[in-house]
């Protein structure tokens, strides 16, 4: 559940990068770890995101975490619909449980490929 | 719970099965020059010796004053029941239990406290209370800061003086700007407020009934406020919530209240009740615990603590608020309260407290040199200006087993003559009476 064309961080996030924008999420592996998720707070159409830094968080019926962004830009589009059906990240957490789509400031550093991504979550299954 | 201290067989058992030496051993990392050099304390005393001076002291207080203080605590009859019920073993306890299956009453009572609160304030959310109504109002305010991401805090000074003191000091070291806008002879300077609203304010904070007991429809001012994106926090009076426009109705985005009207005997202190409601847009910001209602795997209705991701065993250090429990007790007494007296009981109580508020108004204004403060209309509470200094008529009249009102000059400059006047259904038109008899005889 790792998807070749995607980039990834160390804290679970995703980014589909095209030309100028990206679409953001969390993993596969960041779904199965929260579990079930019950509320996603996440940046409005036209804020400012940066690489690192906080966008957001995620509630689960079991915690609450930061949503970090993977890249760095200005909010074009926010999934809204995940406000009534937060769910859509637990069973399909690259496609109808995407987050934000992010006009890029300037070309992603730093952003892992699928196999290094694997190689994060196989280090922290143990 | 009868208090049994630890014998020493009691000790000596508990140090070996943790395997200390000593009391003194397991103390050993406290260095001695941290610890008290000395107990003031005296020795030991008996049961009967302990309950005699409890009452010598007890004696002290003045309980056959007849009063019109209010100034935000209000003296309305609680039913006997109230007591009966509340006093009973399964809720009478210092902590209360929130596990969904073990508490399944406490958790029901706390849901249904939650939605009576609700209706008072015609908002759409309750969490299960905080301490008081001053701790209310700067949660409220935090949630708009939080929810807004603004540091600005424009409040009315017609708001209770002792929570802008709470708001002030809980807010000193937060990096918040305060701005308080001035009171007219006791009215809201809605004017004013309303132009104090910019882009940089988290929320506009107001009281209804104000602290001089003046009624206000902040409808305007709260529309004025969202159109710039400012959160309408205002804090009520329950019991005049049944005859007056609800928070929900003037468009406030968070209601909260002093509960002690409801149910609580006042007290040096309290412990009082702190009600909080909110919008749904709003909720997340909400602090404190929250009872929600569900249906287990069976389709059975159940109650639980819901949203806990906003606390902070689950968020830590971004929780909502440090604030992980509620005055339990004191909210079921709130219940109990609404409960017995229902909608048309709670509507007679304000009816005939705010009759009794201008049957009193009439009778001090008609004394030469007594005038009220200011022409808006109140519920059951005036302020009166007297030719003579407030204090000294509260001295004069407190010896004579009056207490004639509260001293406005206490907390504001200027308005040393003024005293504030508070009635409830208690208040006979008798002690009125005999009230404004004393008071015209003392300024003759």
């Amino acid at each position: 559940m790792i998807p070749d064309d995607l980039k990834y961080t160390k804290s679970h996030e995703w980014a589909k990068l095209e030309g100028e924008s990206a679409t953001v999420g969390i993993t596969h592996f960041a779904q199965e770890q929260l579990g079930d998720l019950t509320y996603i707070d996440l940046p409005k159409v036209g804020a400012t995101v940066t690489s690192g830094a906080e966008m957001g968080s995620v509630e689960s019926v079991k915690a609450a975490s930061e949503l970090y962004s993977p890249v760095s830009g200005t909010v074009i589009e926010v999934n809204n619909a995940l406000e009534a059906a937060p769910e859509d990240v637990n069973q399909d957490p690259y496609g109808d449980g995407w987050m934000i789509r992010v006009k890029l400031a300037g070309a992603p550093e730093g952003l892992l490929d699928a196999a290094a991504y694997a190689e994060v979550c196989a280090a922290e299954a143990h | 719970m009868p208090y049994v201290p630890h014998t020493p067989e009691d000790i000596r058992r508990m140090l070996g099965v943790i395997g200390a030496p000593s009391v003194e051993a397991l103390f050993a990392e406290i260095t001695p020059e941290m610890r008290p050099q000395s107990f003031d304390l005296p020795a030991g005393k008996s049961e009967m010796a302990v309950l005699a001076q409890m009452e010598d002291l007890a004696r002290k207080n003045a309980v056959n004053h007849v009063s019109f203080l209010g100034a935000g605590f209000y003296d309305h009859h609680i039913p006997a029941a109230v007591d009966a019920l509340s006093m009973r073993s399964e809720f009478y306890t210092a902590y209360t239990p929130y596990q969904p299956e073990a508490s399944q009453g406490t958790l029901q009572a706390i849901f249904e406290y939650q939605t009576a609160v609700t209706r008072l304030t015609g908002l759409t959310f309750a969490n299960a209370s905080v301490y008081d109504g001053g701790t209310a109002l700067f949660e409220a305010a935090m949630m708009a800061v939080r929810h807004t991401d603004r540091r600005k805090l424009v409040v009315c000074e017609a708001v209770s003086p002792i929570y802008r003191v709470m708001l002030g000091s809980y807010t000193a070291n937060l990096n918040l700007e305060l701005v308080t806008i001035a009171h007219k002879s006791g009215t809201c300077d809605l004017a004013a407020l309303t132009k104090a609203l910019d882009s940089d304010t988290a929320a506009v904070v107001v009281q209804n009934p104000n602290f001089f007991g003046t009624l206000n429809d902040f409808s305007a001012l709260f529309a004025a406020a969202k159109a710039k994106g400012v959160v309408s926090v205002i804090s009520v009076y329950p019991v005049l919530q049944s005859v007056l426009k609800s928070p929900g109705e003037m468009g406030a985005d968070v209601a909260v209240a002093e509960g002690q009207s409801l149910g609580l005997p006042l007290s040096f202190g309290g412990p009082y009740l702190g009600i909080m409601t909110c919008t749904r847009e709003m909720v997340r910001q909400m602090p404190g615990r929250m009872v929600g209602r569900t249906v287990d795997t069976q389709g059975r209705t159940g109650y639980v603590l819901t949203l806990q991701a906003r606390e902070q065993h689950i968020r830590r250090q971004k929780a909502t608020s440090n604030i992980c429990s509620n005055q339990a007790l004191c909210a079921l007494r709130a219940l109990m309260h609404l409960c017995l007296l229902g909608e048309v009981g709670l509507t007679r109580t304000a009816e005939i407290s705010i009759e009794r508020a201008h049957y009193a108004a009439e009778r001090l204004t008609a004394i030469p040199g007594v005038q009220l403060l200011s022409a808006a209309p109140f519920g059951n509470e005036f302020a009166v200006s007297l030719p003579v200094n407030a204090f000294q008529v509260i001295d004069k009249l407190t010896t004579r087993g009056y207490v004639p009102g509260f001293p406005l000059g206490r907390y504001y400059a200027g308005l040393e003559n003024a005293l504030l006047v508070a009635c409830t259904e208690k208040t006979s038109k008798e002690q009125i009476g005999i009230l404004a008899e004393m008071l015209r005889g003392i300024l003759a």
